[in-house]
């Protein structure tokens, strides 16, 4: 990203935009996140008890399936058109969890279906989520590096 | 050349007249307080079609055939079709003026396409070109988000000092006829970069921009404030409209309660959820030529000062790291 050094006026400006600019009610929205995310992580530690429970399998293995459940719940909230009004008030509560990925990946799915299946979902699906994929296998690659170097 | 007055502003000698007017809202600005001064509330954010632009279009195409019916003019009686919008390389305008089959040239001025268009249109009927102008616009909140910013499902809070983009059309028929309003004179808007870049904060980007046309407007006519009933910027919103206000101060400018926004003016912010108010082309025109129209229809204002506000940018400059320009173009409306 190019940096253009503002002028005097430009910077004196810049000054006068932050007066103005609302900032958002941090602690109300760091509240509303804490107590959604919970939830969001409560309704999925249910998933984990009931798999446990239900398929016989240990802890971690049920953890497989009730992610599954979790991104199924996240896309069909997402396509009833439910999901952006529950994170208007939850915020990271629902997008930081496995929830916000599904969300990041349908919404887009969804809207650029008219545009056809390959120049449209196919390409451009991953538009928002692409980042996370990408950043998160560089860093799965280096993490794995410095994990062999070290042993 | 007696038309031009200072550097920026033209006087029209033979002010035509703002003949009619359509417009046509989306189901949320037909629950705004405005809603009565809306010539069509369209229940369907796709009003009947398949996609959001395609939505677009057919409600820019009913604003158009609206303002014609109201004249009682026939398509073929129009000598020029002048419109814009948002989406990239103007596709609403375009596609409807295929639809429509007129002699058409497209604007981009981004939202301030409506004042745009009117200021042109005024100055080529004056320059005696042709006898009747077709003047519109429109935006779509959801194309719009799409193009500029999220999908329209995805889950993101929104700024305190965001906008909404305003869903509709507005279409002016401009000519010689009749004794409606006339537009007697146009500001030009300069391009101007107060460093501004963050894409959410599109008032405060606008701000100085409208705030420089509206100087240039008084200085170049020589007249002060007292001159005009009502002055509204296109959609400043609460954010751009304090900021517009702070610079016009400066220049030694009070406006005081006679300067409103259209994208304030178009939703009740008490009970519609727009953060800071409306943007888009739509707020404007649904604003100018539904309620400002109508107001001095009935003679409740004489002289008023329309100021279309623009952001220049676009996905692919503000991703580079560029600034925002804005532009702002204002004309002056009169009561027939």
């Amino acid at each position: 990203m190019a940096k253009k050094k503002l002028n005097p006026k430009q910077e004196k400006y810049q000054q006068k935009v932050k007066k103005y600019e609302s900032k958002p009610a941090l602690f109300k929205n760091a509240f509303q996140a804490f107590v959604s995310g919970g939830l969001v992580c409560l309704i999925g530690q249910g998933f984990i008890d009931f798999y446990a429970a239900v398929m016989n399998l240990p802890k971690k293995e049920a953890s497989n399936p009730a992610v599954a459940t979790m991104i199924l719940i996240g896309a069909l909230l997402t396509a009833f058109g439910v999901f952006d009004k529950l994170a208007a008030y939850a915020g990271a509560g629902l997008s930081v969890p496995v929830t916000g990925f599904a969300n990041s990946v349908v919404s887009a799915g969804l809207e650029f279906k008219e545009e056809g299946l390959v120049q449209g979902v196919g390409a451009k699906i991953f538009s928002l989520a692409g980042p996370v994929i990408t950043f998160g296998v560089v860093t799965a690659f280096f993490v794995g590096l410095i994990h062999a170097l070290i042993r | 050349m007696g038309k031009k007055a200072g550097k920026q502003t033209f006087e029209i000698s033979n002010p035509p007249t703002i003949i009619s007017t359509g417009t046509v809202a989306g189901p949320f600005e037909g629950q705004g307080p405005l809603a009565s001064d809306l010539d069509v509330i369209v229940s369907d954010i796709r009003d009947g079609q398949t996609t959001y632009e395609q939505g677009e279009r057919s409600m820019l195409t009913k604003a158009c055939r609206l303002a014609l019916d109201h004249a009682s003019h026939s398509i073929s009686e129009v000598d020029l079709f002048l419109a814009g919008d948002l989406l990239n390389q103007i596709i609403s305008s375009s596609f409807t003026a295929a639809t429509l089959g007129l002699p058409y040239l497209g604007l981009y001025g981004a939202c301030s396409a409506m004042a745009e268009g009117l200021g042109l249109g005024a100055m080529i009927l004056d320059g005696g070109f042709v006898g009747s102008v077709l003047v519109a616009t429109s935006s779509h909140n959801s194309a719009t988000e799409r193009q500029y910013r999220y999908p329209t499902e995805y889950g993101g809070q929104r700024r305190p000092y965001q906008q909404w983009t305003v869903t509709g059309a507005g279409a002016a028929l401009l000519g010689y006829t009749g004794s409606g309003p006339r537009i007697t004179a146009v500001t030009v808007g300069k391009v101007i970069d107060m460093g501004c870049k963050d894409p959410l904060n599109m008032g405060a980007a606008m701000a100085p921009a409208a705030a420089d046309t509206i100087a240039a407007y008084f200085s170049d006519t020589k007249s002060d404030p007292s001159s005009l009933d009502l002055i509204f910027t296109g959609d400043l919103g609460e954010v751009g409209l304090n900021l517009c206000r702070e610079e016009l101060a400066e220049a030694g400018i009070e406006l005081g309660d006679k300067l409103h926004d259209c994208g304030l003016m178009i939703y009740d912010r008490t009970k519609q959820d727009v953060h800071a108010g409306g943007s888009g082309c739509a707020a404007s025109a649904l604003v100018f030529l539904g309620h400002v129209y109508k107001g001095l229809q009935k003679k409740e204002m004489n002289r008023v000062l329309l100021i279309g506000t623009g952001s220049l940018h676009s996905p692919t400059s503000y991703m580079q790291g560029e600034n925002i320009p804005c532009i702002a173009h204002a004309v002056r409306i009169e009561r027939g």
